[in-house]
């Protein structure tokens, strides 16, 4: 695809665009890295400027000009409203659910919205394929208020069950946050290059709620493990605009390559 | 109190076959050079621990330094896999690879009840997740107030910390700014301590956020300028993107890894 014109662009574009506009001015967002903190800082450059964006290298309120490689490069630092420790941004900003938004990305992601990011296969002990692990997503999905995923949608990452609950979502359903004593509402909706889901709040299974312009729902379907029920609801996004289009791809410039290969 | 030595005194003097070893940094001030002693002195069977073991540890992996490893998060961040973790993982080379695995969260807690002496921490966490029944040293806990139920994760306590700092004064009291991680809880949960400088100077002058580690919690202090690349110093040094970008092709090669090791580790002097 011709990403290089203002009249094209490519579907990972437009998982940044919607990510982005997912995130409002003055939210507090816990951001995880790769996909969800080019989203953020995408978000900062275009309609939500006073998006405080959370780090758990420690910095609160890091206001990068430039997309960062790593959730510690030094211009978090330099220009964040405070840099704590790193216990002290787990247990005193975390834990009590003060975040509005958890931000995370995902290997894996099951109906009921569990994330899987530590291992492929069905033995923990001789996995097919090792990832990285937990990092802070754990306890990012268990005390935020709300909590949102990027990430690519095929048959190797929406599967109906996760081979490893990293993070909770939803767990076997309905009543499972409640009775885990998980304090935020856990995965509310999940954004990837091929449309929008949301979790229903009903049944807690993640539902298809938005399509992209050229999208399909049976692509959608194709690309889903499990049963995909279509929202009543079912929205048309809107293509990403000139405006957010130049704004993220000067932020991608800027970053050293390979941005969000994780 | 510190004894100020060389890098290769301080590793020597530290650090024994079988050690528990715990090199922190969360992205900024990764100790990469003392990370590079240790494989020069070819250290074997150490249980290495730090929560994001990034390139410093799939280095010593690769180089067949350990046998086992605690962490929380084990990517090139930013840029992908640890291709010698994952051949270690996967396929036991150069030698198998135990692991412990827990959450960022879980990890500094851990650490922080080590530095407090305590032989456990609390938090909200690792509930419903296959972490917690994959992982020793996690175990839920009734509030004896409340009744809630809440995580318990052992304490660590690693035989010895390393950490890279900006400054030492020449008594070795050590002075950090910037993104500042668990270094503080891992130097007070472990038994001794190393840190390596980007300068040493006569007197620290007090400086807003920093931390000082007083000389006496600390064994040893080496001067090493940019001791941290390609992670960095903050007002010393910038992050070498870069080199964290080439790691992925250097590392996903055993051979290449290996000539690698020879040049830039085995072939040069700290």
């Amino acid at each position: 695809m011709n990403a290089s014109g203002p009249c094209y662009y490519t579907a990972d574009e437009m998982m940044t665009v919607v990510a982005a506009r997912a995130l409002h001015d003055g939210m507090t967002c816990f951001v995880g890295i790769g996909l969800p903190s080019e989203a953020a800082n995408l978000a900062r450059a275009t309609h939500a400027p006073g998006l405080v964006l959370i780090y758990e290298s420690g910095t609160i309120g890091a206001k990068p000009g430039t997309l960062p490689l790593s959730i510690g490069d030094g211009i978090l630092a330099e220009t964040a409203d405070s840099v704590v420790s790193v216990p002290e941004i787990f247990n005193y900003w975390l834990q009590p659910g003060r975040i509005d938004v958890g931000f995370l990305g995902a290997a894996q992601i099951d109906r009921f919205g569990n994330i899987n990011t530590t291992m492929i296969g069905d033995d923990y002990a001789a996995p097919m394929v090792r990832l990285p692990g937990a990092g802070g997503a754990p306890e990012i999905a268990a005390a935020c208020r709300e909590v949102i995923v990027v990430l690519r949608q095929s048959l190797r990452t929406f599967v109906e069950r996760v081979d490893f609950v990293t993070s909770v979502g939803f767990g076997d359903g309905p009543g499972s946050r409640e009775r885990l004593g998980l304090t935020g509402a856990g995965p509310r909706r999940v954004i990837t290059d091929l449309g929008v889901l949301t979790t229903d709040t009903v049944t807690c299974e993640l539902v298809l709620s938005g399509v992209y312009p050229g999208g399909s729902v049976p692509e959608l379907k194709e690309s889903t493990g499990w049963p995909l029920r279509v929202a009543d609801d079912l929205a048309e996004i809107p293509r990403p605009t000139s405006e957010e289009l130049t704004a993220l791809r000067e932020l991608r410039a800027s970053a050293p390559e390979p941005q969000g290969a994780a | 109190m510190a004894e100020i030595v060389s890098l290769a005194e301080a590793i020597a003097a530290a650090i024994g076959d079988g050690d528990t070893v715990a090199m922190e940094g969360f992205t900024h001030l990764i100790p990469h050079a003392a990370g590079h002693e240790v494989i020069r002195q070819r250290r074997r069977d150490l249980t290495l621990v730090r929560m994001t073991p990034d390139v410093i540890y799939d280095q010593l992996i690769g180089a067949g330094c350990a046998r086992k490893l605690v962490f929380s998060w084990a990517g090139n961040p930013g840029v992908g896999s640890l291709h010698r973790f994952r051949d270690a993982v996967q396929n036991s080379w150069p030698v198998p690879l135990a692991l412990e695995e827990h959450s960022h969260a879980g990890m500094a807690n851990r650490y922080a009840a080590g530095a407090a002496g305590l032989p456990f921490a609390i938090l909200r966490g690792y509930r419903g997740t296959s972490l917690a029944t994959q992982t020793s040293g996690v175990a839920d806990i009734t509030c004896p107030f409340t009744g809630e139920t809440l995580t318990a994760v052992a304490a660590l306590r690693p035989d010895v910390a390393v950490i890279h700092a900006q400054r030492a004064d020449v008594r070795g009291n050590v002075q950090y700014w910037g993104i500042t991680g668990v270094q503080k809880e891992v130097v007070l949960a472990a038994a001794r301590s190393v840190v390596t400088v980007e300068e040493v100077v006569d007197e620290l002058e007090p400086r807003p956020g920093a931390i000082v580690l007083p000389s006496w919690v600390i064994g040893w202090v080496a001067h090493v300028p940019d001791g941290a690349h390609p992670s960095y110093a903050q007002d010393y040094s910038v992050r070498d993107n870069d080199f964290y970008v080439k790691w992925d092709a250097i590392s996903r090669d055993r051979q290449r890894f290996t000539a690698w090791l020879d040049v830039h580790v085995y072939g040069t002097a700290p």
